[in-house]
């Protein structure tokens, strides 16, 4: 077998194989570093590598999203709160309860195999698409048929930022 | 090379959602601290955004609806860090430690 040669779409290819790799890395790195920080940077390179999914998908605008608002906004909230609230020289070790260690990979093993034997054993309908899904025409569903819910969104940000400066400020003078 | 077109198929993102899931589940169970286990949540709600955005691409008739509730999950994701990081600040304040079996004052 001789393999054919290199063109545009193995690229495609290949790019896609890297945003996975990304993704799954940074989430291993996410959820088993010893600290905390190594931890929020393990969870910037998974939302690196989603933001590429995301781009594979046909949604660049989403992808442009993610990158702002998870990499840009929300990483960066979560390491402020780690310089504020974490201790690295009470980290204390060992068991942190009944379903950590192996019953703790179990548990992820089960809830990965269910989901995917649901995905592989399902046969998805696939429909007729009725428009061509772009940024212009998501700007007029989000102002015309979901204009409640992008209006009870914003509330909720708003509330959920005056909520966040009131907890994180009561007890400070003391 | 069946591995290079792995991007045009639906099980691929399905997959990788949820091991994106499982790994999210996995830190929420086995973490102590609770930064930790905020940053588990994110892993969850980034499965979930994946799976939307799958189905919106593959089968949904309008290509628009996934793209929405994407958006709409960042920004309650976005609200449930500021949040829950204002919550952790104000309980490092009061017990100077963030591990979440210290908390127990309410514990009979």
């Amino acid at each position: 077998m001789n393999l054919p040669l290199p063109n545009a779409d193995h690229m495609i290819g290949l790019v896609f194989l890297l945003m996975i790799g990304l993704t799954l890395f940074g989430g291993l790195i996410a959820c088993n570093a010893d600290r905390l920080v190594r931890a929020v940077a393990g969870l910037v390179v998974s939302f690196v590598g989603v933001a590429g999914l995301y781009y594979f998908l046909n949604s660049p605008f989403i992808a442009m999203m993610q990158m702002l608002i998870y990499v840009g906004a929300v990483a960066v909230t979560i390491s402020f709160a780690i310089m504020f609230a974490a201790p690295e020289e009470s980290k204390k070790h060992g068991p942190s309860g009944m379903l950590s260690g192996p019953l703790g990979i179990i548990t992820a093993g089960l809830v990965f195999g269910g989901f995917t034997l649901l995905a592989l054993k399902t046969d998805f309908q696939v429909h007729e698409k009725i428009n061509n899904g772009s940024v212009e025409s998501m700007g007029q569903m989000l102002l015309t048929s979901y204009s409640m819910v992008f209006e009870l969104i914003s509330i909720v940000l708003l509330v959920a930022i005056i909520g966040a400066l009131v907890i994180a400020r009561r007890g400070r003078s003391s | 090379m069946e591995i290079l077109t792995l991007y045009n198929n639906l099980n691929t993102y399905l997959i990788i959602g949820a091991l994106l899931f499982a790994m999210g589940i996995y830190g929420l169970i086995t973490r102590r601290t609770l930064i930790g286990m905020l940053i588990a949540a994110e892993l969850v709600l980034a499965a979930a955004s994946i799976n939307f955005m799958a189905f919106n691409r593959f089968t949904a008739p309008d290509p628009l609806v996934g793209q929405i509730f994407t958006l709409f999950i960042m920004a309650i994701a976005a609200a449930e860090a500021a949040i829950g990081l204002s919550i952790v600040v104000a309980i490092y304040r009061n017990y100077k430690s963030i591990d979440a079996e210290d908390l127990v004052e309410l514990k009979g």
